[in-house]
């Protein structure tokens, strides 16, 4: 081999390996970028940018958290002692409703008396809570300015209410989406499971060559068609046909969501599902045959227990299949942000809820932080779906040595 | 029998597109932009910028693809780097589509300033693509038989050169159905792009790669849920329906025609 030769093998390989690694480069950055933005979330208070929250000097409460907020600006709270402080009843004032406190000629023109006007009453009301811009607030401040609580982890997963955009304050809890998206998931796996186990076991045990010939591609082409043709079949066709079915004020339900999903998971549990049938032995079938089973028989005691590991890959590939899809659910399921736990109301999953939101934030606030924050439980979810397959994959081939 | 219900299915979806999309199919509607609000004119800009999206992620996904193919099958034996590699094509296989639309946002989009482009988009889709590719180049490459490698070696050809001029040309048909399968995964993705490059509404053609540009699947969606007039924007709807799923049958149908007459000629020999 010559010099030239040598070099230049060298460097082809060292290309091959570099795109190579490229697979791997991606999804650490996708992992870094995910949580670069997302955990900013927790390190924010969630009161918008140069807005403070004040009170009165004679407010006992140290430290205030978003959902009291939200509360109080709900009139939900209306006297301090609830929240473990004076007897005091709540007086809200943010820069909107000036009006009803003080006159047009108490403020002066320009709001030259404002700062003096609301030092006073600061001063003589000591149930008062204030939201307002940094650069309103008075330069001698006779009131005390309360500190948010940052959101914590479990406010996130556990929070009930997802108001991204509310004013003064957001509140951002992903519970009714983390329920939605089970649901949605677990029903798509219901429906797509008994049709996907019959149409694999038929392909591989009882269908000829030239059936399963017609099987195939059926399947394949299922599994081509994208995901917003299948949303608007369901928006069109499904959604009214629920509505009218059940009597319902709206069809986008959860029900939808689930049917649209699970034929959407149809193509990958069939196919992995009948490799797997497939794949049992010849000389299993053939001894139980022997043994004078029926091919029935042969099939629920010996094909379907010898496959089982293939089985439950398909049903968590599926699963995976399910969980991420986005556009389709969007399109189907309603968008309600409320928690619902029934097969008939509208709900909304976390991909379609970072679909439907992430065009409407601002680069870098809250709620912008807030969603990528959803997509790392969504790539959590994802994560541990691929883990458990590659579990059972590794149980199954240490079973298969061993036997 | 339920197992045709899955035959059922695919015929009522196809078939309920197909006959309701057919009479607005016209050589209008495929060569005029969207006019009136989107409820009369076409969707040229769409199908262009559908195109402009498919070449721009192909330009990435495909030599990327195709070389970790190579490397990954004809370099590394079983060893650990071999089962990381391929365990990252999974993970990454398995990313849910809108997850690859946040991250080519964060990356692409505000971090990278390309803004949105398609070069953005495209990256992205590129990206999602990927694994596709190469996992498509492995099988196509396993399918070669040793006995061709272990001869090009005897007559003292090196490595490279092997797979070159013995490796490559063999795998190449099937690499090739990998390929065009691809093309069908990306052309009808729509999360991916949402934040990345789609516009709602842009009647003129791109220029350069910085340009925002229309795209079929996304028009659907614009079309089936935000129109302002829904009874009228409905037909345009089914129209782009059947154009969508047209182009990405025809492509997904001549990859398994490719296939098979692959197969064909194997059996021959």
């Amino acid at each position: 081999m010559t010099k030239a030769r040598r070099i230049y093998e060298k460097i082809v390989t060292g290309i091959l390996f570099s795109s190579s690694t490229i697979t791997s480069l991606t999804v650490i950055l996708i992992i870094v970028f995910l949580f670069r933005e997302g955990i900013g979330l927790f390190n924010s208070t969630p009161t918008e940018k140069n807005y403070v929250i004040a009170v009165s000097r004679q407010n006992t409460i140290p430290i205030i958290t978003s959902n009291e907020l939200a509360d109080i600006f709900n009139q939900d709270i209306t006297n301090w002692k609830q929240l473990g402080g004076r007897n005091d009843s709540i007086v809200r004032l943010t820069l909107n409703d000036l009006s009803g406190i003080f006159t047009e000629e108490e403020l002066g023109p320009d709001l030259e008396f404002f700062p003096q006007k609301l030092n006073e009453f600061v001063k003589t009301t000591p149930g008062v809570i204030l939201y307002l811009s940094k650069e309103y607030l008075p330069k001698n401040f006779a009131g005390r300015i309360i500190p948010v609580k940052k959101i914590t982890l479990l406010d996130f997963i556990f929070g009930k209410h997802w108001y991204p955009t509310s004013s003064p304050i957001p509140q951002f809890g992903i519970w009714p989406m983390i329920v939605g998206t089970l649901m949605v998931t677990l029903g798509a796996i219901l429906f797509a499971l008994p049709f996907g186990m019959a149409t694999a076991i038929f392909m591989s045990e009882i269908a000829g060559n030239r059936l399963r010939n017609i099987m195939k591609p059926v399947v394949e082409l299922l599994a081509g068609i994208p995901s917003v043709v299948y949303g608007f079949f369901g928006l069109v066709v499904l959604v009214p046909l629920i509505q009218s079915l059940f009597g319902l004020d709206v069809g986008e339900t959860v029900l939808a969501g689930s049917i649209v999903l699970g034929i959407m998971a149809l193509p990958t549990i069939v196919t992995v599902a009948e490799d797997a049938l497939h794949a049992t032995p010849q000389s299993l079938r053939e001894a139980s045959l022997a043994l004078g089973a029926s091919e029935l028989q042969t099939l629920v005691r010996v094909v379907i227990p010898y496959s089982k590991s293939g089985i439950s890959t398909a049903v968590i590939l599926g699963t995976g299949r399910a969980i991420g899809e986005t556009m389709a659910v969007l399109m189907v399921t309603g968008n309600s942000t409320h928690v619902n736990y029934s097969f008939l109301q509208p709900t909304r999953t976390i991909p379609a809820t970072i679909a439907a939101e992430l065009g409407d934030t601002s680069f870098g606030g809250v709620h912008y932080n807030a969603l990528f924050a959803l997509a790392i439980v969504l790539f959590l979810f994802t994560i541990i779906i691929n883990l458990s397959v590659e579990v059972i994959k590794n149980r199954n081939q240490r079973v298969n040595q061993r036997g | 029998m339920m197992s045709f219900v899955v035959v059922a299915i695919l015929v009522i979806i196809l078939g309920f597109i197909a006959i309701r999309g057919i009479g607005v199919i016209s050589w209008e509607f495929l060569t005029t932009a969207p006019k009136e609000g989107m409820t009369k004119g076409g969707i040229f800009p769409a199908i262009v910028g559908t195109g402009c999206l498919v070449i721009g992620s192909m330009v990435f996904a495909f030599p990327v693809g195709i070389l970790s193919g190579i490397y990954i099958h004809e370099y590394l034996s079983e060893n650990w780097l071999k089962k990381f590699l391929r365990m990252m094509t999974n993970n990454l296989a398995g990313v849910p589509s809108i997850v690859f639309g946040l991250f080519g946002m964060a990356l692409f989009v505000n971090y990278l300033k390309f803004g949105d482009s398609i070069l953005a988009g495209s990256l992205t889709l590129g990206i999602l693509a990927l694994p596709v590719v190469i996992r498509l180049t492995e099988e196509a490459l396993k399918a070669v038989p040793d006995g061709l490698r272990l001869g090009s070696y005897a007559l003292g050809a090196s490595k490279i050169q092997t797979i070159q001029k013995v490796v490559l040309p063999v795998a190449f048909p099937n690499i090739l159905t990998g390929l065009i399968l691809s093309i069908g995964r990306v052309s009808g993705e729509t999360a991916p792009i949402l934040f990345t490059v789609a516009a709602y509404f842009l009647p003129r053609l791109p220029e350069s790669i910085s340009d925002q540009v229309m795209a079929l699947p996304y028009h659907l969606y614009v079309l089936a849920t935000s129109g302002t007039n829904m009874e009228e924007t409905r037909p345009m709807a089914y129209g782009t329906a059947l154009v969508l799923v047209s182009i990405v049958l025809i492509i997904n149908l001549s990859a398994s025609l490719l296939r098979r007459q692959i197969h064909k000629k194997t059996k021959m020999h």
